[in-house]
């Protein structure tokens, strides 16, 4: 198989780990779904929105809560409007097909082009949730009852599917997918990351504030560590505030956009103040 | 084409299926194996490994099978694989193995100082940490894991008696309910059974959701004037306290207990689900943490969850007869309660409508005293598949159930 420059290759504000995509191209040339895992802020869902915009395709998204069935994705039959028409006599309700509302799945499959359809954050709803979609996922077709008719996808679209891991996902559903875990970035990448969002802050702001935010990373006990988000906001903050990049080392202003609980906070600042346990000052 | 690669990293421990190594091999097929040994690693990795938990294991395999870093302390390595896999096999053995097992076994511990052993744990541990952020687990998961696994045995086939468990009590004190919380890959079908079983406990609420035949009836009675009739949906009202023992004795089973929690913990269809820790027995105080730090008084305890809370408390109710019944029989010395702690467990009982016992060790070993009486005041049920669902049943029954 060719891989020519078809491929994804990332897009021009995201920036994927080389093989990621090499993945990302896998499971498009397969036909399968991929599950990306990982820590928040490691740009799972950014990733579907890039692949659409590198390939020049449409993207849907079905955003899953803890009460989406997997029905919703496919269709929806509104009786209730069927009901009220037949009351009012508005339209003739004897077509059920314009009651019938295909939901994201639904409108992937029926397509006229190869779509991006993003799953996102899967494992917030119930755990049969996925298994529930595993026949369509891999016949790529379900079927109406109301109307006994067959959909079938016209062109298999692209399934990114992200998880925050916050339940399992069903072995027989994995089975059928390729995984791929995004890693927290390394400091180089993270570099990289930041310049993609702000071209025009001070290279030594930012140096210091990756050095201060892995930092703050590898305490223990915090209760959710920061991730990219919360760094590119808190970078954006600085600067905006024009604080002096001395401040930054010393005293760590606007610790509230990167450490969202109290305990966090205290836990911090008691720890570079020097009081904590065991902490030797590297700063 | 590299099936021996399947075997190896089945063999540390990846739980590749038949499917998932189709698939790869077909993706080799189609080209995708590339120029690189690279390549072919994420490429494997993407098909074989399903979980983040496993791409230590899978890293030790594809360095093993394609020969890339040669791996360093083989005899700790080898001390490891060799306790990883008797107990990976452990529901197939024969009895034969079984024996040959315990020999060695028994061999190896008289071998291997312990301090050394615990030397070496505490070294793996490190290394687990800095690898993997602590994800990995090497230590800890059930079947897979050579130290936290002594005390149980999935398919029910247990093997030797105190002596053995003697020494897994110290090594898995070390961690003992460490990372009770939060992302323990659950990787055990049990498990997943498990919380199948606790999910059973859904189904007792009242919302809104379009009853269409009910609709439909009202509307026609109506003469066809749109009748909308909303009917109960299920929602979960179920609120869930658990209380957990975290006393030496339950250092064994702190594996099968963490699978328990974490599944407990990561459902998310109670309505409420809070857990408190003791030590041993109850008393006047349980605690909020598993270190028996911040203590809450069971007074309160009971004054803040009404009777409605679905109780489970799991503990090998296992101790010396004094700390259940005398007043100042708490194990701690420096503890004194003033009343006993089965009066408190009585107390626990009374207050809340529905209770159950889950006891980790096997029912062949409940006969001891305190096992018995405590299994007087809570109906008592194995902490094992069977038994968690009969103790779910227990817990929704309509009819109150009294201590059996």
């Amino acid at each position: 198989m060719s891989k020519g420059n078809e491929g994804y290759r990332g897009s021009g504000d995201y920036i994927a780990s080389k093989p990621l995509m090499e993945i990302v191209n896998v499971s498009i040339n397969l036909a399968k779904p991929l599950v990306i895992k990982g820590e928040p802020g490691t740009g799972k869902t950014l990733l579907a929105h890039s692949i659409a915009e590198a390939l020049g395709k449409k993207l849907l998204i079905w955003n899953v809560k803890s009460t989406t069935k997997a029905r919703d994705g496919l269709y929806v039959y509104d009786t209730v409007q069927r009901l009220n028409d037949a009351r009012f006599k508005d339209r003739d309700i004897s077509d059920i097909r314009q009651y019938i509302k295909l939901g994201r799945l639904g409108q992937a499959f029926t397509s006229d082009e190869q779509i991006v359809l993003l799953i996102d954050e899967i494992d917030k709803a119930d755990i049969e949730f996925p298994n529930d979609l595993l026949n369509e996922l891999d016949e790529m077709s379900f079927h109406i009852n109301e109307l006994d008719e067959e959909v079938a996808a016209k062109h298999r679209p692209i399934v990114v599917i992200t998880s925050n891991s916050e339940k399992e996902l069903p072995d027989a559903f994995l089975r059928r997918c390729i995984f791929y875990y995004i890693e927290f970035p390394d400091e180089e990448m993270m570099d990289r990351i930041i310049r993609v969002h702000y071209p025009d802050i001070q290279e030594k702001l930012v140096r210091e504030c990756i050095k201060r935010f892995y930092w703050i990373r590898q305490i223990d006990g915090l209760r959710k560590k920061p991730s990219t988000s919360e760094l590119l906001d808190w970078i954006k903050a600085l600067s905006m505030g024009g604080i002096h990049i001395d401040r930054i080392t010393s005293e760590l202003p606007f610790l509230g956009s990167l450490l969202k609980t109290e305990q966090d906070t205290e836990r911090v600042s008691r720890v570079a103040s020097g009081g904590s346990t065991g902490f030797r000052k590297r700063f | 084409m590299f099936i021996d690669f399947f075997y190896k990293l089945r063999a540390k421990g990846v739980p590749v299926s038949i499917t998932e190594w189709m698939s790869f091999t077909e993706a080799l097929y189609k080209g995708f194996m590339g120029t690189s040994l690279n390549h072919l690693y994420y490429v494997g990795r993407a098909f074989l490994v399903k979980s983040e938990a496993y791409y230590d294991m899978y890293d030790l395999a594809f360095n093993e099978y394609f020969g890339g870093v040669s791996s360093e302390g083989i005899d700790l390595e080898k001390v490891m694989e060799w306790l990883e896999n008797p107990i990976n096999k452990l529901p197939k053995l024969s009895p034969e193995e079984l024996e040959e097992m315990k020999r060695i076994l028994e061999e190896m511990k008289q071998k291997m100082d312990l301090e050394e052993m615990m030397k070496q744990f505490r070294e793996r541990m490190k290394e687990q940490q800095e690898r993997h952020d602590g994800g990995s687990k090497w230590i800890g998961t059930g079947g897979r894991s050579p130290f936290g696994a002594y005390g149980y045995y999935p398919g029910g086939i247990r093997v030797g008696g105190e002596g053995w468990m003697g020494s897994a009590v110290k090594v898995a004190q070390e961690r003992r309910f460490k990372n009770y919380r939060q992302d323990i890959i659950l990787d055990v079908r049990q498990t997943k059974m498990a919380l199948k079983k606790l999910r059973q406990l859904r189904r007792e609420g009242a919302e809104e959701e379009l009853d269409i035949d009910l609709t439909i009836d009202k509307t026609a009675k109506e003469g066809g004037e749109i009748e909308l009739v909303f009917a109960k949906s299920r929602e979960n009202t179920i609120r869930v306290l658990l209380l957990m023992d975290t006393g030496g004795s339950m250092a064994p089973y702190a594996d099968l207990c963490e699978r328990l929690f974490s599944a407990a913990v990561q459902s998310e269809h109670f309505k409420d689900m809070k857990y408190l820790f003791f030590h041993n027995c109850i008393y006047q105080d349980v605690y909020e943490d598993m270190w028996n730090a911040k203590a809450v008084p069971t007074e309160k305890m009971l004054a803040n969850f009404h009777s409605g809370y679905k109780i489970i408390l799991v503990g090998d109710a296992r101790m010396g007869p004094g700390e259940l019944f005398d007043k100042y029989g708490c194990i701690d010395y420096y503890y004194s309660n003033e009343t006993p702690g089965v009066e408190w467990l009585h107390r626990i009982k009374n207050h809340f409508e529905y209770s159950v016992w889950l006891n980790p060790t096997p029912k062949e070993y409940w006969r001891h005293p305190t096992v018995d009486a405590i299994g007087r005041v809570f109906p008592m049920y194995e902490l094992t598949v069977d038994g968690l669902k009969d103790a779910i049943k227990a817990l929704t029954s309509k009819v109150k159930r009294s201590a059996a």
